[in-house]
């Protein structure tokens, strides 16, 4: 039995980052917002406080923030003709769970992506004329103009520390000059940079590169932001990515905010409440709202003028498949357009390792870094390559965690008194340089319901059929060895080359950037969404997060996500709201 | 409904009245009132927060160093509340500790405080209470032990402790010094907390705002003038603290949290200013310099410091302004009675979230990580660091707190 609940204005499905976002604007616009969240409460005090965060066992090893794989997970394979199988231990990318979703345990990488990434179809076709048949890229349907005032806003709200390196159209010294136009400086000065960024610096400035400070959401000094919360200088302890930081020195749902959001009595949320579909009203030409379960087992049917998908990417194309809502994607005839271009990022680097001096990577955190944008997107001239897109290399210090980091050079056996040795040697002694690669979309990349495998409540789980792509390839190929060469201009005695070759493994840990989906795009037959991040099937279902992705950017993903986020949340309020309809004519 | 419990409550008072009465329907009276209500912060007791009451409907469980006690229904509910109390009743209660069928008060009711308000003000909040929506609730017999339960006890203790006074203006001083003094004696109630009380709970004329322990909170020294607790903060830091519920040097938690979320963020700031003023101008005799810790103590201490505050706290104690204390010139730290710092590393502390400054930071309790020994070398060391010298701590102290808070909580 279902039970009925009274109707709401909005139901947000999942409570991270774009959740909060969406919570607090439309809060603040007066409309009465309820947030389901699948998981529980979490907050800093008392679930990673600085007494028992840094705890690797607990959180890198048994991983205590993620989604358990035991209430779901997705299916793989790497091609059509495999069967896919479920993943029972997270490995290449790991979803969170709970209040602040991924926020939590992010590493805090924010960066803007580039104005030529929102049109990369287009802007590639003119310069290199056509691309390959079975790369379905698109643009989004925005522009880098449209989202600069989102993207400004979204760091100040997490108080991203960093150099402008193109404000209002002036280069500046120190920043990223590839960067686009910002309107305005970033809200803190850039972090406390060690001795592995200064020999990157050094090394990349020797090639004619111009380094410049990631953007962190790792505090360079105390802050407050617009909404009046509180952010105090990051201690650089080195558990970022994988653990809540418990010095409130980390930009998360949970410090910058959720404590304004719990305030406020038009807000409501309910955790431990997952949502199992989006229902559609009897004409199908919008929703009605969502039906979910509780820990007891009780159905509740919450109507809503207004749904709102802010789960993970792979949770919303899953429950989009699930409800019905949309054409799936059918990679033998190439339409239907929901679980379409799924992407990832192609990672590889170069490891480093000294002989005198100290790295002393355990003074880290998850956004202290240098890095080079001349061989990212289109800053560069790909005439002749065979690829599109690019990445950004960077020389970051995130941890020393013992249990997790331990890297020994190439040829040490693993494991034995010689490797004991060699941990013992180099612990200290080690860093990396490495590429951030893109990822375009290809036709036979996706996702879909599996055939086979449920989850506890009988539905299907979702399936991902992926691997890399000859323009990864080439594109990874042809970054790589830039990467190698600034390593081996920073002075160590060896460096180690880790390329990207071979297939897509979903073990090792690669990157939480799991993108498209349910795409963003001008074309009702191509995208699942229009340029608002709004369903073209139901004209009040907003999607949020990385599935809107046409295809992945050489950039974390977060920065990008929350000014898409503030960008349709304020569609909703200034147009949306006002006459209700699709707010692109298709 | 709310007009009309008015309109009877003053046909009964009508009697009683004289010259007031002009007054009575102004709504600018009620909303005197409610000011005044706030300073006095008589939300924080007279509504069972712990069970998410009705507010001023009373029935929260004050503990007492003698017994618990109940908060009263201030509502204007006829057989609950105050709905037959005539204006007269209510300010023999403010004024002297009766209540309107003549028995004594239990002074956990700071009319010790309160009778420095006027008549008009008594009044004042009379009228903004009568004009609340009134709320009938059980009454919960006080839990008190023989004699204090007989009522007729209190009498004694009026006689001893209690001074029915008018608030006497001193000339010499400023408007503004006279203000404050009014305000934090008076309806702020402030010494009820940090003045040293006697052992029948009594407020020591000479402990005068040097810090008293209630409930095993240790309030601290708030004197501003020279070696006083705060004589490091000046008067914009009390006004921050007291506005905002965040200073350079800390931000109120758990009891003085209440204060700062229910009274002082909403009070004007001119009275907030006043109460600073006021706090600069009190001097306190200099503190003996107690005998020094042995170096063994200060070195462990020394060494868990390091491990477990020095993330936040940063590592010469100086914290971080606005957000992690600085330890080194705390007054709670360095106090004489170490109550509330023990309690805090054990049990940790939230700091009071307020209107302008919303996050909700913590600290995180230690209890299940640092034992008694090692708590007391912490605070030994934090105590004996630079040229303070405050004294040791002793293993026994923590021990004796962590007992508490596992019966209590």
């Amino acid at each position: 039995m279902t039970n009925h609940l009274p109707k709401v204005d909005v139901v947000l499905v999942g409570f991270g980052w774009t959740g909060a976002i969406y919570a607090e604007k439309l809060t603040a616009a007066g409309m009465e917002v309820l947030a389901l969240e699948r998981g529980p409460w979490r907050d800093t005090p008392k679930d990673f406080a600085t007494t028992f965060a840094q705890d690797e066992l607990r959180y890198y090893w048994r991983h205590g923030m993620f989604q358990e794989t035991s209430q779901s997970t997705v299916t793989f394979r790497n091609n059509g003709a495999q069967t896919a199988l479920p993943m029972r231990h997270w490995g290449s990318f790991l979803p969170g769970n709970g209040v602040g979703g991924s926020g939590v345990h992010w590493n805090g990488q924010t960066y803007r992506f580039l104005p030529s990434d929102f049109v990369a179809k287009s802007h590639n076709a003119e310069r290199y004329g056509p691309l390959p048949e079975d790369m379905t890229i698109q643009d989004y349907g925005v522009t880098y103009e449209e989202l600069e005032p989102h993207f400004d806003y979204f760091e100040k709200i997490c108080g991203i520390c960093g150099t402008a390196g193109n404000l209002r159209g002036d280069i500046q010294k120190g920043g990223n000059p590839f960067e686009g136009p910002r309107s305005d400086e970033y809200p803190n000065p850039p972090m406390e940079m060690t001795f592995s960024q200064d020999r990157f610096e050094a090394a990349a400035r020797e090639m004619g590169l111009n380094p410049f400070p990631v953007p962190s959401a790792n505090m360079s000094r105390a802050y407050v932001n617009p909404l009046g919360l509180q952010l105090a200088p990051c201690t650089y302890c080195g558990f970022c990515e994988k653990y809540g930081c418990g010095n409130y020195s980390k930009s998360s749902p949970q410090t910058t905010i959720i404590p304004v959001l719990m305030q406020r009595p038009n807000f409501t949320l309910r955790t431990d409440s997952e949502v199992l579909s989006v229902e559609k009203s009897a004409d199908g030409t919008r929703t009605t709202g969502v039906t979910y379960v509780d820990t007891s087992g009780e159905r509740f049917f919450q109507p809503a003028e207004v749904v709102v998908l802010c789960a993970y990417p792979l949770e919303n194309t899953r429950l989009m498949l699930l409800s019905e809502i949309g054409t799936p994607y059918d990679p033998q005839t190439g339409e239907g357009v929901v679980g379409k271009n799924y992407c990832y990022q192609v990672m590889s680097g170069a490891r480093v390792f000294f002989d005198e001096e100290y790295t002393n990577g355990f003074v880290g955190a998850g956004a202290l870094g240098m890095a080079v944008d001349e061989y990212n997107g289109d800053n560069f001239d790909h005439s002749g390559l065979g690829f599109i897109g690019g990445g950004y290399i960077a020389c970051y210090t995130t941890n020393a965690r013992p249990i997790e980091s331990h890297p020994v050079p190439d040829g040490v056996p693993g494991w034995g008194s010689e490797w004991k040795q060699s941990v013992r040697a180099n612990f200290l002694k080690t860093t990396t340089v490495g590429v951030h690669g893109a990822s375009m979309a290809h036709r036979s990349n996706y996702l879909d319901l599996d055939p086979t495998y449920t989850d506890r409540h009988g539905r299907p789980l979702l399936r991902m059929t992926y691997d890399f792509t000859l323009n990864d390839r080439r594109l990874t190929a042809h970054i790589t060895p830039v990467a190698e060469e600034i390593a081996r201009g920073m002075g160590g005695r060896e460096v180690n080359v880790a390329e990207r070759k071979g297939s897509y493994d979903s073990m090792p840990y690669q990157t939480t950037h799991n993108t498209g989906g349910t795409i963003m795009g001008n074309d009702p037959q191509t995208s699942v969404c229009n340029r608002y991040c709004q369903s073209w099937d139901l004209h009040n279902l907003f999607v949020a997060g990385a599935g809107l992705f046409p295809q992945n950017a050489g950039y974390n993903p977060t920065g990008t996500v929350a000014a898409l986020a503030y960008w349709t949340v304020a569609a909703i309020i200034d147009q949306y709201m006002a006459d209700p309809g699709s707010l692109v004519q298709a | 409904m709310r007009r009309l419990a008015l309109i009877t409550a003053f046909c009964g008072a009508s009697f009683a009245l004289g010259e007031g009465q002009a007054q009575e329907l102004s709504s600018s009276e009620v909303e005197r009132g409610r000011y005044l209500t706030q300073a006095g912060d008589c939300k924080a007791c007279h509504t069972d927060i712990e069970n998410d009451g009705i507010p001023f409907a009373g029935g929260r469980a004050l503990m007492t160093p003698f017994g618990t006690i109940y908060s009263a229904n201030l509502t204007p509910d006829d057989e609950t509340g105050l709905g037959r109390w005539t204006r007269e009743d209510f300010y023999n209660a403010l004024n002297e500790g009766i209540d309107d069928e003549g028995r004594h008060l239990y002074p956990a009711m700071p009319y010790p405080y309160f009778t420095l308000m006027t008549r008009q003000q008594t009044d004042a909040i009379f009228a903004y209470l009568q004009s609340l929506e009134p709320v009938q609730v059980e009454e919960q017999e006080n839990d008190l032990p023989f004699p204090l339960n007989i009522r007729m006890s209190v009498s004694g203790w009026k006689l001893l402790f209690f001074d029915d006074e008018e608030f006497v203006i001193n000339p010499d001083r400023s408007e503004e010094w006279n203000r404050g003094r009014f305000l934090v004696d008076g309806p702020l109630h402030c010494g009820a907390c940090h003045s040293g009380k006697n052992l029948l709970g009594a407020s020591k004329d000479d402990e005068y705002l040097r810090g008293g322990t209630l409930q095993n909170w240790f309030a601290p020294n708030i004197r501003g003038g020279e070696n006083g607790g705060i004589a490091h903060w000046d008067e914009d830091d009390i006004f921050e603290f007291l506005k905002y519920g965040r200073a350079e040097h800390t931000a109120p938690m758990q009891r003085m949290g209440e204060v700062v979320a229910i009274s002082t963020q909403f009070l004007q700031e001119e009275d907030l200013r006043a109460v600073a003023t006021y706090l600069k101008s009190l001097d306190d005799t200099s503190r003996e310099p107690e005998e020094a810790p042995e170096t063994a103590r200060l070195e462990a201490g020394e060494g868990i410091y390091f491990d477990n505050c020095a993330a936040c706290h940063a590592t010469d104690a100086s914290g971080v302004p606005y957000f992690f204390a600085p330890l080194g010139t705390s007054n709670k730290l360095h106090a004489k009675d170490p109550s509330t710092v023990i309690r805090i590393i054990l049990g940790g502390a939230r700091a009071q979230p307020t209107e302008t400054v919303p996050s909700m930071l913590a600290m995180p309790p230690f209890a299940w990580k640092l034992t008694d020994t090692q708590i007391a070398d912490l605070l030994t060391f934090l105590r004996n660091t630079g040229d303070r010298r405050s004294g040791a701590v002793s293993a026994e102290a923590v021990a004796e707190m962590r007992e508490y808070l596992a019966e209590e909580y």
